[in-house]
């Protein structure tokens, strides 16, 4: 124990938390097994409660996923920006520089390839969404430097820094809706116009091509974290600054870059949530993804193919309880407390993957 | 270097294939289907649709559960035209809570009614006409049925409204009577340049004007359609500056709770808010969907949809007064409100007749004339004289 506790006579807490040693992949499956079941028996009291069937609602949740050509689209729509800004986070993450501020970098990412699509939209279809791709990650990634070069030059917190941004992205896109990009033919309704068809992402299999550039992020984030000099140093730098200061490397360089690539990835989910879904700038297009996206990132453990999982299990649970909403007219609310209940589960468990809880001993610690 | 990207590239090109192959996998099935609904649905330009296949979809900006407001006024048209066509509670699909000011959870709403086979698709809140446009484009065997907007393609996608006006030139005469300090608040969802909000208050304000030429109208912009705390904050205000009848164009009722409280009157809207606030709430101008969505329906099931826009008034039953607060009223309210009703329906007045004056000094239509409907939905973008916007 450390010295203070000895010198100073503090009572110890009735519990404390403890950051308990591996457990076993065996044991964590248990425990995610028991967790799952747990959060089902949980949300099905919840259901009991408010008079329907629970299996016949968790039926529906899959089903509602998956049941038709249009139900898979969807879901995967969902995916889609979920996939990619916890892709975007996790480089942030793993070097310990806490960006809650995917919202913000999505959003900018919005704004800035909106305005070649508002106002370039005569240029060549393939031209304009490059240059939308490009001005996105440039939007993103300005976004996420804030913070990081604050943070590498005045050691600022990144939490509040990353969190705040996002509320000034979003009213820049008020700004922008209600004055210099306000539709004109909209009568007064405070809107942006929608995209040409010309600056719209193009479909594959039914689906904006997002889930291509999203499934190829996970490949190529995966190989930059584990197989790349950069990924390296960005563990390094998240395990221990002192460490990698004293192996010669930039730590300064390392947290701007990373931050450039962090918020350009969530950047580009916002050129994709716009031009891909949204089909306009609209203030909802960051919508809560950014902080779901942590969740993500951390339930899948950094890892990205985790991630890819995590996300679509995610999704599921999203587009099902949309389609169980309507079938048994269940208000919007009951199905986000069946989701929270489910939730409040599974990360609990991840938890106790982590850490335990110790009793306190009679006899002062040991 | 270039190893390296050769990796990247040929790993993302297994990956993406493997990923879509199981995709495709499921996704035959259900075109088959498609294919086969097509085929027996192509015989005429909106063909009639058997009453047992038919499947309403309705895209909902609140919850029909809040019992009150815009929200509640249109799910009972839907169960008044549930009601009267016999349909089935499984034919109803209802998407609540859905942001009209995001496209994407307005789509999603939409498609997952297509998903459930729906035929005939009601969006209610202007901000999802831009997607349903879009939408109807895509799937032409939908009908998709836009209330409040101002865009339409003359077959599967029109647009319903209604002369609400004339309902709140009547509350208006309500209010006139009521007022003792002469202010009369108005809680106003967007500002001038919305015709439907400015034509009202202008309608309200000439009611108001009818039978109180003293009195003043106060009016407080929101600038969201469903906003419960701005629209609070908005009749607090208009308390505030001494208003003692509140009217309202917003979707909650918290204007009328907010009058009540201050022992204030109101004027509700959509729905009878009499309901929500019995002590305060004098009349409300409200809405009969059913009117409209029962006529809809109706036309898909006999074949007879035209894709016409729907623009019905006091005559279609469609707006109209809810009963007077008889306890609170003004003497003479009754007999007041029993006159405008007659001259609107019997023709000899239609609310925005000869030269009117607006607040800025200027003057709006020609002596003998009315404006006609492409003003009054799209052109009204002056307040009336008694109007004053805080």
């Amino acid at each position: 124990m450390n010295k203070s506790q000895e010198n100073i006579k503090v009572r110890e807490p009735l519990v404390r938390t403890v950051k308990r040693a591996e457990r076993s992949n065996l044991d964590i499956i248990k425990l995610r097994i028991i967790a799952f079941i747990l959060a089902l028996v949980a949300g099905g009291l919840f259901i009991l409660l408010i008079g329907f069937n629970p299996f016949e609602l968790y039926l529906t949740i899959v089903s509602g996923a998956f049941r038709s050509k249009m139900a898979i689209q969807a879901t995967v729509k969902f995916m889609i920006p979920l996939l990619m800004a916890s892709l975007g986070i996790t480089l942030a993450f793993k070097m310990k520089f806490w960006n809650i501020g995917a919202e913000g970098q999505i959003i900018m990412g919005a704004v800035f390839s909106s305005y070649f699509a508002l106002f370039y939209s005569d240029l060549p279809h393939i031209v304009l969404i490059i240059i939308m791709f490009i001005s996105g990650f440039i939007g993103g990634g300005l976004w996420g430097l804030i913070p990081a070069y604050f943070k590498s030059k005045f050691n600022t917190n990144e939490t509040l820094l990353t969190l705040m941004l996002n509320y000034i992205a979003l009213h820049v896109i008020s700004f922008l809706r209600d004055g210099p990009w306000k539709d004109p033919g909209s009568s007064g309704f405070p809107k942006i116009a929608r995209f040409e068809a010309n600056a719209q992402l193009d479909k594959i299999l039914g689906v904006q091509f997002g889930w291509i550039v999203g499934l190829i992020l996970v490949v190529v984030v995966f190989i930059y974290m584990v197989y790349t000099k950069h990924g390296y140093e960005i563990s390094v730098v998240g395990e221990s600054q002192a460490t990698s200061r004293y192996a010669g490397m930039n730590v300064k360089k390392i947290i701007l870059r990373t931050m450039i690539l962090s918020g350009g990835i969530c950047g580009i989910t916002g050129v994709i949530q716009s031009a891909g879904s949204d089909m306009t700038l609209a203030a909802s297009v960051a919508g809560g993804v950014g902080f779901t996206a942590i969740i993500v990132a951390w339930l899948a453990n950094l890892n990205p193919f985790g991630i890819l999982m995590v996300s679509f299990l995610f999704s599921v649970l999203e587009k099902g309880s949309s389609v169980m909403q309507s079938t048994y007219g269940l208000s919007t609310y009951s199905a986000s407390v069946l989701q929270g209940i489910i939730l409040f589960f599974i990360l609990g468990c991840e938890f106790f993957i982590r850490y335990k809880f110790v009793l306190r001993h009679k006899g002062g610690n040991k | 270097m270039k190893k390296f990207l050769s990796l990247i590239l040929a790993l993302s090109l297994v990956f993406s294939l493997t990923a879509c192959s199981p995709k495709q996998d499921t996704k035959q099935e259900p075109a088959k289907e498609e294919t086969t609904k097509e085929e027996t649905s192509t015989q005429g330009k909106m063909p009639a649709v058997a009453k047992e296949d038919i499947k309403v979809g309705v895209i909902h900006i609140g919850n029909p559960a809040d019992g009150s407001g815009y929200t509640y006024a249109h799910d009972q048209g839907i169960v008044g035209m549930q009601k009267a066509l016999g349909l089935d509670d499984s034919q109803i699909i209802r998407k609540n809570n859905v942001n009209d000011t995001d496209p994407t959870a307005t789509e999603t709403a939409i498609l997952e009614c297509i998903e459930e086979g729906a035929n005939i698709i009601f969006g209610t809140s202007w901000g999802y006409m831009d997607t349903m446009e879009a939408l109807a484009a895509e799937y032409p065997d939908v009908i998709f049925s836009h209330g409040s907007g101002y865009k339409s393609n003359g077959t599967n996608f029109n647009n319903y409204f209604g002369r609400i006006y004339q309902a709140r030139y009547i509350s208006g005469i309500v209010a006139g009577l009521k007022t003792e300090s002469n202010l009369i608040g108005y809680v106003a969802a967007m500002g001038q340049e919305n015709s439907e909000v400015t034509g009202g208050i202008n309608a309200f304000a000439m009611g108001v004007n009818s039978v109180n030429p003293d009195a003043k109208v106060f009016v407080k912009v929101t600038n969201s359609w469903f906003s419960p705390e701005e629209e609070t904050n908005a009749a607090k205000a208009l308390l505030a500056e001494g208003c003692d009848v509140i009217a309202q164009h917003c979707d909650t009722p918290n204007p009328q709770l907010e009058a009540e409280k201050s022992g204030a009157f109101g004027i509700g809207y959509n729905s009878d808010m009499s309901k929500d606030a019995p002590k305060a709430t004098l009349t409300s101008a409200v809405w009969d969907w059913s009117q409209y969505y029962t006529w809809a329906v109706e036309n898909l099931i006999n074949g007879t949809w035209t894709g016409e826009n729907y623009y019905g008034g006091m005559e279609e039953k469609l707006v109209g007064i809810s009963p007077l607060n008889e306890s609170i009223i003004a003497e003479g309210t009754k007999e007041a409100v029993q006159d405008a009703e007659k001259r609107i329906l019997d023709g000899s007045f239609n609310v925005f007749d000869g030269v009117i004056e607006t607040n800025d000094g200027k003057t709006v239509g020609e002596e003998g004339k009315t404006l006609d409907d492409a003003t009054i939905t799209g052109g009204i973008n002056w307040y009336f004289k008694t109007v004053t916007v805080k």
